[in-house]
């Protein structure tokens, strides 16, 4: 592979340019709507000269969205607040749960542990309304509809099973060996899993985690159906922006933009453990 | 006192049975070996006596205390894996310290035990690296400096030598002994090259199928096989095996091979009438040009040349083929064709055909 030609080359930087387009484009439009005014946005054909404004911006962060019919008031940073808090308890509750368990399932062999282990899974199988409906009733008398707990609780219904399978398949490659050599060298269970199991299946946890709390910011129904404005998440809220008057097109590119930011800045910093890790059990001898 | 002491272990997994009631002990600073071929058991046994799987059936003793149930850390010994594992994510130091950290030395004299340790196995100088920047040599040796390190009572090795080079063996074959005997720590040794049980053991204890068929000093086991199975392990060319009906001829036992009557020692005349199997060790037969007394015709078929012996393959009259070796490769060359061969009558080993089992000189 150390000679390649000038045509190679070409081609190569062509394709690669292509795929950058193809994936890049949309969030680079989007970029840029989120400067534009909607009269902007609409023109027929659009361009990419415009005078940029921040109003999109200013609106959603100062809550206060103004339209020919007046003046609105949305919660968009209280449901961006929702979505942090939300994905990231979920994930955090899902690792304390999950973690745990995948190294059960790894280590342990007990009645129906691969039974229980399939029906977790399963959970990722029925699609989320076939369940709305029965989940909502019974948060209806139990009282956790429209509560923070509620949503983090069916939460762990997309991250849970996510967390569970692909960290045991980590534990698993731990050869028990190491384990059983720690226990030698005269340390307990509990601080064999701490500080030889957990480490060792870290980038695992990392990846696992990390596309768990992609899947939990990027829920939409569960939030829509179970709870009310003050605790969804940006998913839905976005939903204010479709208006009596229009579509604030504007406000939704910057609606995205801020959203897609946090999820952005987490897989870039962890990219490295994120490709390390979905790997390293294929490729590890 | 018996450092360790197992008694009837059993032990069964799903594909089956891997032990069948072992028992075993040690005293105090003694190294027993186990040897066996692969697949017979005897990682289980050590596992068992580490306390990383629990036995069917049977009790374990450690230092004069029943260890069957205790968890792996409560029994203070030490062990070193086949595979080393060690842990990847700590530097070496780490790795031989980790012994320690569980216990109540300050970091001081942890560090002062491990520079002790990693000096006598010579890895000093690669303290600080991860063990993926280890050689198989040094992973070998950190590894055993993990087990020594914290002066267990008890030390079980798991073939730390099997995955290192051939020369590094040796090297270590000849260090181990006075470095085992210098921790005064009783060893459990497991191994499936003969030579390394022969070289280390105090006494070796042969596995066969789940079960010790033999436990004798390295010299009892070569010179007195307690099997067929058992004299087949020990030495390179294996043992010559000739089936054989012995018969008394004027009161001596004798014994057909290659067209030619052989006299077997007299003290074997209970074996007379019995189907037996006749053991010749290769390096007891003797390739003459010449006939003489007690030797039979055979030709040589090839000869391998091994620096410091040569191997002969002989085939007999009767198609029956034979290895021999002896010292030296000089004359190998112009050895092909018909020759004579003979061995000496008191060196053979006598087998049951039945059983396997050896019978026993009278004299012996």
């Amino acid at each position: 592979m150390e000679h390649t030609s000038t045509l190679e080359r070409l081609i190569r930087g062509v394709l690669i340019a292509l795929v950058l387009l193809f994936f890049l484009f949309p969030i680079f439009w989007i970029f840029l709507m989120s400067f534009q005014t909607n009269e902007d946005i609409l023109r027929i054909p659009p361009s990419v000269l415009f005078t940029p404004t921040i109003s999109n911006y200013q609106a959603l962060i100062t809550g206060k969205l103004v339209t020919v019919a007046g003046t609105l008031d949305i919660a968009f940073m209280k449901n961006l607040w929702n979505s942090v808090l939300l994905s990231t308890v979920s994930v955090g509750l899902a690792l304390i749960l999950g973690v745990p368990a995948a190294y059960a399932f790894a280590r342990f062999k007990f009645p129906l542990s691969e039974d229980i282990a399939f029906t977790l899974l399963s959970f990722r199988f029925a699609p989320p309304l076939l369940v709305l409906l029965p989940l909502s009733l019974y948060y209806e008398q139990i009282g956790l509809t429209d509560t923070y707990v509620g949503l983090i609780w069916v939460y762990q219904l997309i991250a849970l099973p996510l967390i569970l399978w692909i960290v045991r398949g980590y534990f698993e490659d731990i050869s028990p060996d190491i384990e059983s050599a720690y226990r030698i060298a005269g340390h307990s269970w509990w601080r064999t899993f701490t500080r030889i199991a957990v480490p060792l299946a870290g980038p695992g946890i990392a990846a696992s985690g990390l596309l768990a709390f992609i899947f939990c910011w990027n829920n939409f129904v569960f939030a829509l159906i179970l709870a009310s404005a003050d605790k969804q998440p940006v998913t839905v809220g976005s939903l204010a922006f479709v208006t009596a008057s229009g579509i604030q097109y504007g406000q939704i590119a910057a609606a995205i933009v801020l959203s897609i930011t946090p999820t952005l800045a987490i897989a870039l910093w962890a990219q490295r453990y994120l490709v390390e890790g979905l790997s390293l059990g294929a490729v590890k001898g | 006192m018996a450092q360790i002491e197992v008694q009837n272990l059993h032990k069964s997994f799903k594909t089956g049975k891997v032990l069948n009631g072992v028992s075993l002990d040690a005293e105090t600073g003694q190294i027993v070996v186990i040897f066996g071929p692969s697949g017979t058991g005897k990682t289980v046994l050590l596992r068992l006596i580490a306390g990383v799987e629990e036995p069917d059936a049977g009790t374990i003793m450690l230092q004069g205390r029943d260890m069957t149930e205790a968890a792996p850390e409560a029994r203070g010994v030490g062990m070193a894996f086949q595979n080393f594992a060690l842990f990847p994510h700590m530097s070496a130091y780490d790795n031989i310290a980790s012994a320690l950290t569980a216990g109540p030395m300050t970091a001081m004299q942890i560090k002062a035990k491990v520079d002790k340790v990693a000096a006598l196995l010579k890895i000093t100088h690669v303290m600080q690296h991860a063990p993926r920047e280890l050689s198989n040599g040094q992973k070998q040796r950190t590894a055993l400096a993990r087990a020594l390190v914290s002066d267990p009572r008890i030390l079980l090795l798991d073939d730390p030598l099997r995955n290192v080079d051939a020369k590094l063996r040796y090297e270590m074959r000849l260090e181990l002994p006075s470095l085992l005997k210098a921790s005064g720590s009783t060893v459990l040794y497991v191994t499936q090259d003969y030579k390394e049980a022969m070289a280390l053991g105090d006494k070796i204890a042969v596995l066969l199928d789940g079960a010790f068929v033999q436990i004798a000093t390295p010299a009892e086991v070569y010179r007195k096989p307690a099997s067929l199975g058992v004299a087949q392990l020990f030495g390179d060319p294996a043992l010559n095996m000739v089936p054989a009906a012995p018969v008394l001829r004027n009161g001596a036992p004798v014994f057909e091979l290659g067209g030619a009557t052989l006299a077997m020692p007299v003290s074997y005349a209970g074996a007379a009438g019995r189907d037996c199997v006749i053991g010749i060790r290769p390096e007891a037969l003797v390739v003459e040009e010449q006939p003489g007394p007690g030797s039979f015709p055979v030709e040589v078929v090839a000869v391998t040349p091994l620096n410091e012996k040569s191997v002969l393959l002989l085939r007999t009259m009767d198609g029956r083929e034979l290895l021999a070796s002896e010292p030296g490769d000089e004359v190998a060359s112009r050895r092909h064709g018909p020759a004579c061969a003979r061995f000496d009558a008191d060196s053979i080993l006598v087998f049951d055909a039945a059983s396997g089992l050896r019978i026993a000189s009278q004299l012996n």
